[in-house]
Protein backbone atom coordinates (compact mmCIF):
# COMPACT_ATOMS: atom_id res chain seq x y z
CA UNK A 1 0.00 0.00 0.00
CA UNK A 2 1.25 3.83 -0.48
CA UNK A 3 1.52 5.87 2.64
CA UNK A 4 1.38 9.03 0.38
CA UNK A 5 -0.36 9.20 -3.19
CA UNK A 6 -0.31 12.53 -4.71
CA UNK A 7 -2.39 12.95 -7.87
CA UNK A 8 -2.54 15.70 -10.10
CA UNK A 9 -2.35 18.46 -7.52
CA UNK A 10 -2.42 22.01 -8.10
CA UNK A 11 -2.12 24.27 -4.80
CA UNK A 12 -2.43 27.83 -4.29
CA UNK A 13 -1.91 30.63 -2.09
CA UNK A 14 -4.80 33.05 -3.19
CA UNK A 15 -4.88 33.84 -6.52
CA UNK A 16 -1.24 32.68 -7.24
CA UNK A 17 -0.63 29.02 -8.73
CA UNK A 18 2.42 27.23 -6.50
CA UNK A 19 2.35 23.81 -7.83
CA UNK A 20 1.56 22.22 -11.10
CA UNK A 21 0.06 18.69 -11.62
CA UNK A 22 2.28 16.75 -8.67
CA UNK A 23 1.97 13.44 -8.66
CA UNK A 24 4.04 11.20 -6.34
CA UNK A 25 3.76 7.59 -4.81
CA UNK A 26 5.46 6.90 -1.83
CA UNK A 27 5.34 3.46 -0.46
CA UNK A 28 4.86 2.28 2.85
CA UNK A 29 8.08 2.69 5.37
CA UNK A 30 9.93 4.06 2.01
CA UNK A 31 11.68 7.61 2.83
CA UNK A 32 11.52 10.25 -0.17
CA UNK A 33 12.97 13.71 -0.53
CA UNK A 34 11.82 16.71 -2.08
CA UNK A 35 14.81 18.71 -3.38
CA UNK A 36 14.63 22.02 -5.22
CA UNK A 37 15.71 26.07 -4.67
CA UNK A 38 13.75 28.11 -2.69
CA UNK A 39 10.18 29.25 -3.89
CA UNK A 40 10.21 25.54 -6.03
CA UNK A 41 6.80 24.90 -3.87
CA UNK A 42 8.64 21.82 -2.12
CA UNK A 43 7.43 23.00 0.98
CA UNK A 44 4.26 23.72 0.07
CA UNK A 45 3.40 20.21 -1.04
CA UNK A 46 4.04 19.39 2.46
CA UNK A 47 1.93 21.55 3.89
CA UNK A 48 -0.87 20.54 1.66
CA UNK A 49 -0.23 17.06 2.79
CA UNK A 50 -0.19 18.22 6.49
CA UNK A 51 -3.53 20.28 6.10
CA UNK A 52 -2.07 23.59 6.40
CA UNK A 53 -2.31 24.42 2.62
CA UNK A 54 -6.31 24.06 2.15
CA UNK A 55 -6.83 25.65 -1.28
CA UNK A 56 -5.67 22.39 -3.34
CA UNK A 57 -7.32 20.52 -6.39
CA UNK A 58 -6.45 16.86 -7.21
CA UNK A 59 -5.66 14.48 -5.09
CA UNK A 60 -3.87 13.48 -1.88
CA UNK A 61 -4.44 9.65 -0.55
CA UNK A 62 -2.85 9.00 3.13
CA UNK A 63 -2.28 5.36 3.73
CA UNK A 64 -5.14 4.27 1.07
CA UNK A 65 -7.50 7.31 2.26
CA UNK A 66 -8.43 10.49 0.12
CA UNK A 67 -7.76 13.32 2.36
CA UNK A 68 -10.41 15.90 2.48
CA UNK A 69 -9.90 20.11 2.71
CA UNK A 70 -10.25 20.80 6.45
CA UNK A 71 -8.56 19.37 9.48
CA UNK A 72 -8.92 15.64 9.88
CA UNK A 73 -8.63 14.15 13.22
CA UNK A 74 -7.83 10.76 12.21
CA UNK A 75 -5.63 11.96 9.59
CA UNK A 76 -3.59 14.38 12.24
CA UNK A 77 -2.40 10.69 13.71
CA UNK A 78 -1.74 9.19 10.84
CA UNK A 79 0.72 12.05 9.65
CA UNK A 80 2.60 14.55 11.57
CA UNK A 81 5.02 17.15 10.56
CA UNK A 82 8.31 18.34 11.82
CA UNK A 83 9.23 21.96 10.92
CA UNK A 84 12.52 23.69 10.15
CA UNK A 85 13.17 26.08 13.11
CA UNK A 86 12.99 24.68 16.49
CA UNK A 87 13.21 28.09 18.17
CA UNK A 88 9.51 29.20 16.23
CA UNK A 89 8.02 25.99 16.55
CA UNK A 90 7.29 25.32 19.94
CA UNK A 91 5.51 27.21 22.33
CA UNK A 92 7.65 29.22 24.39
CA UNK A 93 5.72 29.67 27.27
CA UNK A 94 4.85 25.78 27.74
CA UNK A 95 7.12 23.19 29.26
CA UNK A 96 8.33 20.24 27.03
CA UNK A 97 5.95 18.18 29.11
CA UNK A 98 2.96 20.59 28.41
CA UNK A 99 3.95 20.28 25.08
CA UNK A 100 4.16 16.72 24.75
CA UNK A 101 0.69 15.81 27.02
CA UNK A 102 -0.75 18.44 24.48
CA UNK A 103 -1.75 15.92 21.40
CA UNK A 104 -2.56 13.05 24.12
CA UNK A 105 -5.05 15.24 26.26
CA UNK A 106 -7.10 16.33 22.38
CA UNK A 107 -6.71 12.76 21.02
CA UNK A 108 -7.85 11.15 24.46
CA UNK A 109 -4.85 9.03 24.65
CA UNK A 110 -4.43 7.05 28.38
CA UNK A 111 -0.84 6.98 30.24
CA UNK A 112 -0.07 9.92 29.52
CA UNK A 113 2.77 10.62 32.05
CA UNK A 114 4.55 7.03 30.74
CA UNK A 115 3.99 7.64 26.96
CA UNK A 116 5.80 11.63 27.61
CA UNK A 117 8.44 9.83 29.67
CA UNK A 118 8.87 6.85 26.92
CA UNK A 119 9.44 9.31 24.22
CA UNK A 120 11.86 11.29 25.65
CA UNK A 121 14.04 8.48 26.27
CA UNK A 122 13.22 7.64 22.50
CA UNK A 123 14.68 10.72 21.12
CA UNK A 124 17.24 10.98 23.73
CA UNK A 125 16.11 13.39 25.61
CA UNK A 126 17.51 13.23 29.79
CA UNK A 127 13.90 13.08 31.85
CA UNK A 128 15.57 16.10 33.63
CA UNK A 129 14.33 18.47 30.66
CA UNK A 130 10.55 17.51 30.68
CA UNK A 131 9.53 20.35 32.99
CA UNK A 132 11.73 22.83 31.69
CA UNK A 133 10.90 26.02 29.41
CA UNK A 134 12.51 25.60 25.22
CA UNK A 135 14.41 28.59 26.03
CA UNK A 136 16.44 26.93 28.30
CA UNK A 137 17.21 23.92 25.88
CA UNK A 138 19.88 24.38 22.90
CA UNK A 139 18.96 24.44 19.20
CA UNK A 140 19.78 20.47 18.95
CA UNK A 141 17.76 19.53 21.92
CA UNK A 142 14.71 21.79 21.08
CA UNK A 143 14.51 19.88 17.64
CA UNK A 144 14.80 16.48 19.59
CA UNK A 145 11.30 18.07 21.27
CA UNK A 146 10.17 18.90 18.01
CA UNK A 147 10.19 15.36 16.90
CA UNK A 148 9.07 13.56 20.54
CA UNK A 149 5.92 16.11 19.74
CA UNK A 150 5.71 14.53 16.40
CA UNK A 151 5.61 11.09 17.54
CA UNK A 152 3.45 11.48 20.08
CA UNK A 153 0.40 9.90 18.61
CA UNK A 154 2.35 7.04 16.95
CA UNK A 155 2.11 8.23 13.44
CA UNK A 156 2.79 6.09 10.22
CA UNK A 157 4.26 9.28 8.33
CA UNK A 158 6.77 11.65 9.44
CA UNK A 159 6.89 15.09 7.13
CA UNK A 160 10.05 16.52 7.82
CA UNK A 161 10.46 20.45 6.37
CA UNK A 162 14.22 20.82 6.63
CA UNK A 163 14.50 19.19 10.13
CA UNK A 164 18.49 19.93 10.40
CA UNK A 165 19.17 23.00 8.33
CA UNK A 166 19.05 25.52 11.44
CA UNK A 167 21.63 23.34 13.16
CA UNK A 168 25.59 23.02 13.36
CA UNK A 169 27.02 20.21 11.83
CA UNK A 170 27.73 18.53 14.66
CA UNK A 171 24.21 18.79 15.96
CA UNK A 172 22.77 17.80 12.39
CA UNK A 173 24.70 14.59 12.64
CA UNK A 174 22.99 13.43 15.84
CA UNK A 175 19.37 14.74 14.68
CA UNK A 176 20.04 12.60 11.31
CA UNK A 177 20.97 9.53 13.79
CA UNK A 178 18.25 10.37 15.51
CA UNK A 179 15.66 9.76 12.23
CA UNK A 180 17.26 7.17 10.92
CA UNK A 181 16.97 5.42 13.89
CA UNK A 182 13.58 6.02 14.51
CA UNK A 183 12.18 5.32 10.79
CA UNK A 184 13.70 1.91 11.66
CA UNK A 185 12.16 1.19 15.22
CA UNK A 186 8.90 2.10 14.46
CA UNK A 187 8.19 1.28 10.24
CA UNK A 188 7.70 5.12 9.84
CA UNK A 189 7.26 6.81 6.18
CA UNK A 190 8.98 9.83 5.64
CA UNK A 191 8.71 12.55 3.58
CA UNK A 192 11.64 15.14 3.93
CA UNK A 193 11.93 18.68 2.39
CA UNK A 194 15.16 19.97 1.74
CA UNK A 195 18.12 21.69 -0.70
CA UNK A 196 20.77 19.56 1.03
CA UNK A 197 21.64 16.84 -1.07
CA UNK A 198 24.19 15.07 0.79
CA UNK A 199 21.62 14.60 3.73
CA UNK A 200 19.36 12.97 0.91
CA UNK A 201 22.11 10.87 0.15
CA UNK A 202 22.26 9.52 4.37
CA UNK A 203 18.47 9.22 5.02
CA UNK A 204 16.37 8.54 1.89
CA UNK A 205 15.88 5.95 -1.04
CA UNK A 206 14.08 8.18 -3.55
CA UNK A 207 13.98 11.93 -4.29
CA UNK A 208 12.28 13.91 -6.65
CA UNK A 209 13.66 17.40 -7.64
CA UNK A 210 11.32 20.41 -8.17
CA UNK A 211 11.60 23.72 -10.30
CA UNK A 212 9.05 26.19 -10.27
CA UNK A 213 6.17 24.43 -8.51
CA UNK A 214 6.91 21.30 -11.30
CA UNK A 215 8.66 17.95 -10.71
CA UNK A 216 11.51 17.64 -12.69
CA UNK A 217 12.60 14.28 -12.41
CA UNK A 218 12.03 11.41 -9.75
CA UNK A 219 15.34 9.66 -9.30
CA UNK A 220 16.34 7.04 -6.66
CA UNK A 221 19.10 7.50 -4.39
CA UNK A 222 22.17 5.42 -6.30
CA UNK A 223 21.97 7.61 -8.96
CA UNK A 224 21.98 10.28 -6.52
CA UNK A 225 25.46 8.88 -5.64
CA UNK A 226 26.46 8.68 -8.85
CA UNK A 227 25.61 12.29 -9.97
CA UNK A 228 23.85 10.34 -12.84
CA UNK A 229 20.66 12.39 -13.53
CA UNK A 230 18.41 12.07 -16.61
CA UNK A 231 17.52 16.41 -16.14
CA UNK A 232 20.43 18.91 -17.17
CA UNK A 233 18.58 21.18 -13.98
CA UNK A 234 18.85 18.35 -11.40
CA UNK A 235 23.34 17.82 -12.36
CA UNK A 236 22.79 21.75 -12.50
CA UNK A 237 21.60 21.32 -8.23
CA UNK A 238 24.29 18.01 -7.93
CA UNK A 239 27.25 20.16 -9.37
CA UNK A 240 26.40 22.83 -6.86
CA UNK A 241 26.83 20.60 -4.30
CA UNK A 242 29.39 19.98 -4.65
CA UNK A 243 29.40 17.00 -6.98
CA UNK A 244 31.47 15.92 -9.78
CA UNK B 1 55.14 37.62 0.58
CA UNK B 2 55.14 41.13 0.74
CA UNK B 3 54.01 43.04 4.42
CA UNK B 4 51.19 41.17 6.11
CA UNK B 5 47.91 43.53 5.69
CA UNK B 6 46.62 42.49 8.77
CA UNK B 7 48.06 41.16 12.30
CA UNK B 8 46.44 40.25 14.98
CA UNK B 9 48.14 38.95 18.40
CA UNK B 10 46.22 37.93 21.01
CA UNK B 11 42.30 39.28 20.03
CA UNK B 12 40.31 39.19 23.37
CA UNK B 13 36.40 39.88 23.05
CA UNK B 14 34.56 39.75 26.74
CA UNK B 15 31.17 40.52 27.41
CA UNK B 16 29.69 41.19 30.81
CA UNK B 17 27.21 38.64 32.33
CA UNK B 18 25.27 38.17 35.68
CA UNK B 19 28.27 35.83 36.70
CA UNK B 20 31.36 38.32 35.67
CA UNK B 21 32.43 38.87 32.04
CA UNK B 22 32.67 35.93 30.03
CA UNK B 23 35.40 35.73 26.98
CA UNK B 24 34.01 35.05 23.73
CA UNK B 25 37.22 35.10 21.93
CA UNK B 26 39.87 34.02 24.23
CA UNK B 27 43.52 34.98 22.51
CA UNK B 28 43.49 34.37 19.10
CA UNK B 29 46.42 35.45 16.83
CA UNK B 30 47.06 35.23 12.75
CA UNK B 31 48.68 37.44 10.46
CA UNK B 32 46.61 37.43 6.83
CA UNK B 33 48.33 38.77 3.38
CA UNK B 34 46.62 39.06 0.11
CA UNK B 35 45.28 35.72 0.06
CA UNK B 36 42.56 34.03 0.82
CA UNK B 37 41.59 32.82 4.35
CA UNK B 38 38.93 30.89 6.04
CA UNK B 39 37.50 30.65 9.71
CA UNK B 40 35.20 28.11 10.79
CA UNK B 41 33.22 26.88 13.69
CA UNK B 42 29.54 26.10 14.98
CA UNK B 43 27.78 28.89 16.83
CA UNK B 44 28.84 30.19 19.40
CA UNK B 45 32.68 29.33 18.34
CA UNK B 46 33.34 33.36 18.02
CA UNK B 47 33.98 33.67 14.71
CA UNK B 48 31.65 36.16 13.98
CA UNK B 49 33.22 38.30 16.70
CA UNK B 50 36.52 37.97 15.38
CA UNK B 51 35.64 39.39 11.90
CA UNK B 52 33.23 42.16 13.69
CA UNK B 53 36.19 43.10 16.00
CA UNK B 54 38.57 43.95 13.15
CA UNK B 55 36.12 46.32 12.64
CA UNK B 56 35.63 47.62 15.55
CA UNK B 57 32.37 46.68 15.35
CA UNK B 58 31.69 45.79 18.69
CA UNK B 59 29.93 47.70 21.06
CA UNK B 60 30.28 48.72 24.84
CA UNK B 61 29.65 46.17 26.95
CA UNK B 62 31.73 44.10 24.93
CA UNK B 63 35.22 44.85 25.13
CA UNK B 64 37.69 44.09 22.96
CA UNK B 65 41.57 43.60 23.35
CA UNK B 66 44.76 42.73 21.74
CA UNK B 67 48.47 43.51 22.03
CA UNK B 68 48.55 43.96 18.72
CA UNK B 69 45.77 44.59 15.53
CA UNK B 70 47.49 46.76 12.63
CA UNK B 71 45.83 46.97 9.70
CA UNK B 72 48.37 48.29 6.84
CA UNK B 73 50.56 49.52 9.34
CA UNK B 74 47.54 51.12 11.06
CA UNK B 75 47.17 50.76 14.83
CA UNK B 76 43.36 50.05 14.38
CA UNK B 77 43.16 49.93 18.64
CA UNK B 78 44.10 53.64 18.54
CA UNK B 79 41.85 55.07 15.86
CA UNK B 80 39.38 57.25 17.30
CA UNK B 81 35.39 56.39 15.93
CA UNK B 82 35.95 59.15 13.37
CA UNK B 83 39.40 57.48 11.45
CA UNK B 84 37.12 54.42 11.68
CA UNK B 85 35.18 55.49 9.30
CA UNK B 86 37.66 56.08 6.89
CA UNK B 87 38.84 52.58 6.71
CA UNK B 88 35.34 51.42 7.50
CA UNK B 89 33.93 50.68 3.81
CA UNK B 90 37.27 52.22 1.79
CA UNK B 91 39.82 49.91 3.37
CA UNK B 92 38.24 47.60 4.66
CA UNK B 93 34.55 46.11 4.40
CA UNK B 94 31.97 43.21 5.30
CA UNK B 95 29.43 41.10 3.42
CA UNK B 96 27.01 40.52 6.17
CA UNK B 97 24.64 37.28 5.93
CA UNK B 98 21.25 38.14 4.90
CA UNK B 99 20.91 40.81 2.05
CA UNK B 100 17.34 40.92 3.41
CA UNK B 101 17.90 42.90 6.99
CA UNK B 102 21.53 44.45 5.37
CA UNK B 103 20.10 46.31 2.89
CA UNK B 104 18.01 49.75 3.25
CA UNK B 105 14.67 49.61 2.43
CA UNK B 106 13.79 52.79 1.36
CA UNK B 107 16.76 53.12 -1.02
CA UNK B 108 17.13 52.07 -4.55
CA UNK B 109 20.11 49.93 -5.18
CA UNK B 110 21.65 52.48 -7.34
CA UNK B 111 21.23 55.24 -4.88
CA UNK B 112 22.96 52.53 -1.86
CA UNK B 113 25.60 51.46 -3.94
CA UNK B 114 26.59 55.02 -5.04
CA UNK B 115 26.48 56.16 -1.42
CA UNK B 116 29.52 54.35 -0.62
CA UNK B 117 31.60 56.17 -3.29
CA UNK B 118 30.03 59.31 -2.38
CA UNK B 119 31.07 59.37 1.23
CA UNK B 120 35.01 57.84 0.30
CA UNK B 121 35.67 59.15 -3.50
CA UNK B 122 35.05 62.69 -4.95
CA UNK B 123 33.23 61.75 -8.34
CA UNK B 124 30.73 63.52 -10.79
CA UNK B 125 27.48 62.23 -10.71
CA UNK B 126 27.57 61.04 -13.81
CA UNK B 127 30.97 59.42 -13.53
CA UNK B 128 29.13 58.02 -10.09
CA UNK B 129 26.90 56.08 -12.16
CA UNK B 130 29.34 54.78 -14.20
CA UNK B 131 31.29 53.15 -11.68
CA UNK B 132 27.84 52.08 -10.29
CA UNK B 133 26.79 50.31 -13.58
CA UNK B 134 30.14 49.00 -13.95
CA UNK B 135 30.12 47.64 -10.78
CA UNK B 136 26.63 45.84 -11.01
CA UNK B 137 27.80 44.18 -14.37
CA UNK B 138 31.08 42.89 -12.72
CA UNK B 139 28.71 41.13 -10.12
CA UNK B 140 26.73 39.78 -13.27
CA UNK B 141 23.97 41.40 -12.97
CA UNK B 142 22.09 41.65 -16.03
CA UNK B 143 20.74 45.18 -17.62
CA UNK B 144 22.16 47.03 -14.48
CA UNK B 145 20.25 50.08 -15.58
CA UNK B 146 17.06 48.47 -14.61
CA UNK B 147 18.23 46.94 -11.19
CA UNK B 148 20.00 50.16 -10.11
CA UNK B 149 16.42 51.81 -10.06
CA UNK B 150 14.75 48.87 -7.80
CA UNK B 151 14.39 48.68 -3.92
CA UNK B 152 16.06 45.75 -2.26
CA UNK B 153 12.29 44.18 -1.74
CA UNK B 154 12.46 43.67 -5.54
CA UNK B 155 14.77 41.72 -6.12
CA UNK B 156 15.73 38.01 -5.29
CA UNK B 157 18.21 37.00 -2.14
CA UNK B 158 20.90 36.19 -3.90
CA UNK B 159 20.58 38.93 -6.70
CA UNK B 160 20.03 41.18 -2.76
CA UNK B 161 23.51 39.73 -1.91
CA UNK B 162 25.27 40.22 -5.05
CA UNK B 163 23.85 43.78 -4.56
CA UNK B 164 25.90 43.83 -0.97
CA UNK B 165 28.58 42.73 -2.67
CA UNK B 166 28.92 45.09 -5.19
CA UNK B 167 28.39 48.51 -2.51
CA UNK B 168 30.98 46.51 -0.76
CA UNK B 169 33.88 46.37 -3.43
CA UNK B 170 32.66 49.51 -5.11
CA UNK B 171 35.35 51.60 -3.16
CA UNK B 172 38.38 48.66 -3.62
CA UNK B 173 38.94 48.33 -0.70
CA UNK B 174 42.02 46.29 0.44
CA UNK B 175 40.15 43.46 2.90
CA UNK B 176 36.44 42.06 2.50
CA UNK B 177 35.55 40.46 5.48
CA UNK B 178 32.63 38.30 4.37
CA UNK B 179 30.56 36.66 7.38
CA UNK B 180 28.24 33.93 6.08
CA UNK B 181 27.58 35.61 2.99
CA UNK B 182 25.96 32.78 1.29
CA UNK B 183 23.94 30.84 3.96
CA UNK B 184 20.69 33.05 3.41
CA UNK B 185 21.05 31.49 -0.55
CA UNK B 186 20.54 28.11 -2.08
CA UNK B 187 23.11 25.91 -3.38
CA UNK B 188 22.51 26.67 -6.73
CA UNK B 189 23.06 30.17 -6.14
CA UNK B 190 25.75 30.06 -3.32
CA UNK B 191 28.23 28.96 -5.56
CA UNK B 192 27.54 31.79 -8.37
CA UNK B 193 28.06 34.48 -5.65
CA UNK B 194 31.22 32.97 -4.29
CA UNK B 195 32.78 32.83 -7.70
CA UNK B 196 32.22 36.40 -8.17
CA UNK B 197 33.47 36.99 -4.83
CA UNK B 198 36.66 34.88 -5.46
CA UNK B 199 36.68 36.33 -8.95
CA UNK B 200 37.08 39.92 -7.97
CA UNK B 201 39.23 39.26 -4.43
CA UNK B 202 41.73 37.34 -7.40
CA UNK B 203 41.62 40.56 -10.04
CA UNK B 204 42.03 43.29 -7.38
CA UNK B 205 44.41 41.54 -5.83
CA UNK B 206 42.47 41.58 -2.23
CA UNK B 207 42.42 40.09 0.87
CA UNK B 208 39.62 37.93 1.90
CA UNK B 209 38.52 36.83 6.00
CA UNK B 210 35.57 34.29 4.68
CA UNK B 211 33.86 33.24 7.71
CA UNK B 212 31.36 30.36 7.79
CA UNK B 213 29.92 26.91 9.52
CA UNK B 214 30.88 25.35 6.22
CA UNK B 215 33.69 23.24 6.17
CA UNK B 216 33.65 22.13 2.05
CA UNK B 217 32.58 25.57 0.86
CA UNK B 218 35.90 27.38 3.05
CA UNK B 219 38.36 24.62 1.61
CA UNK B 220 36.80 25.33 -2.12
CA UNK B 221 37.32 29.28 -1.92
CA UNK B 222 40.42 29.49 0.84
CA UNK B 223 43.87 29.20 0.45
CA UNK B 224 44.17 28.99 4.47
CA UNK B 225 41.72 27.86 7.24
CA UNK B 226 41.66 28.50 10.51
CA UNK B 227 38.96 26.06 12.90
CA UNK B 228 37.31 27.76 16.12
CA UNK B 229 36.07 26.41 18.71
CA UNK B 230 34.69 28.72 22.25
CA UNK B 231 36.99 31.23 21.26
CA UNK B 232 40.30 29.28 20.47
CA UNK B 233 41.79 28.72 17.25
CA UNK B 234 42.23 24.57 17.52
CA UNK B 235 43.90 24.16 14.09
CA UNK B 236 45.49 26.22 11.53
CA UNK B 237 45.88 24.31 7.79
CA UNK B 238 46.22 25.10 4.21
CA UNK B 239 42.87 24.52 2.31
CA UNK B 240 44.53 21.87 0.31
CA UNK B 241 45.59 19.45 3.20
CA UNK B 242 42.21 20.20 5.60
CA UNK B 243 41.72 15.91 4.66
CA UNK B 244 44.01 16.02 6.64
CA UNK B 245 43.50 17.65 9.84
CA UNK B 246 44.87 16.37 13.12
CA UNK B 247 42.69 18.25 15.90
CA UNK B 248 39.75 16.12 17.32
CA UNK B 249 37.46 18.61 16.60
CA UNK B 250 38.77 19.45 12.76
CA UNK B 251 38.26 15.48 12.21
CA UNK B 252 35.26 15.41 14.10
CA UNK B 253 33.36 18.18 12.42
CA UNK B 254 34.55 16.63 9.03
CA UNK B 255 33.19 13.25 10.03
CA UNK B 256 30.03 14.48 11.24
CA UNK B 257 28.74 15.73 7.60
CA UNK B 258 26.89 13.40 5.27
CA UNK B 259 28.27 12.90 1.79
CA UNK B 260 26.98 13.19 -1.33
CA UNK B 261 28.09 9.34 -1.87
CA UNK B 262 26.82 8.33 1.50
CA UNK B 263 27.36 4.82 2.89
CA UNK B 264 27.73 4.63 6.61
CA UNK B 265 24.39 3.30 8.37
CA UNK B 266 25.34 6.04 11.24
CA UNK B 267 27.60 9.39 11.47
CA UNK B 268 29.95 9.61 13.67
CA UNK B 269 29.14 12.27 16.55
CA UNK B 270 30.99 14.27 18.13
CA UNK B 271 32.55 13.55 21.26
CA UNK B 272 33.02 16.71 23.04
CA UNK B 273 34.68 15.29 26.06
CA UNK B 274 37.49 14.26 24.05
CA UNK B 275 39.17 17.88 23.75
CA UNK B 276 37.72 19.86 26.73
CA UNK B 277 35.28 21.98 24.27
CA UNK B 278 31.92 23.27 25.30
Amino acid sequence: MSAIRLENLDISYGETRITHGISLDIAEGESFALVGESGSGKSTVLRAIAGLAPEWTGRIELLGRPRGHGIDKAKVRDCQMVFQDPYGSIHPRKTIDATLSEPLAIHGFGNRDERVEEMLKAVGLDRRFRFRFPHQLSGGQRQRVAIARALMLEPRILLLDEPTSALDVSVQAEILNLLKRLRREQNLTFLLVTHNLPVVSFLCERLAVMRQGRIVEVANVDQLKKGAFAEPYSRELFTASGGV
Amino acid sequence: MSAPLLELENLRVSFPTAHGRVEVVKGISFTLGRERLGIVGESGSGKSMTGRSILKLIRSPGKVTADRMTFDGVDLLGQSERQMRAIRGARISMVMQDPKFSLNPVMTVGDQIAEALRFHARLSKGERKARVLSMLEAVRIDDPERVSRLYPHEVSGGMGQRIMIAMMLIPEPDLLIADEPTSALDVSVQSQVLDIIDDLIRTKGMGLIFISHDLNLVSRYCDRILVMNSGRVVEECAASELADASHPYTRGLLAAMPRLDETREELPVLDRASWGGT
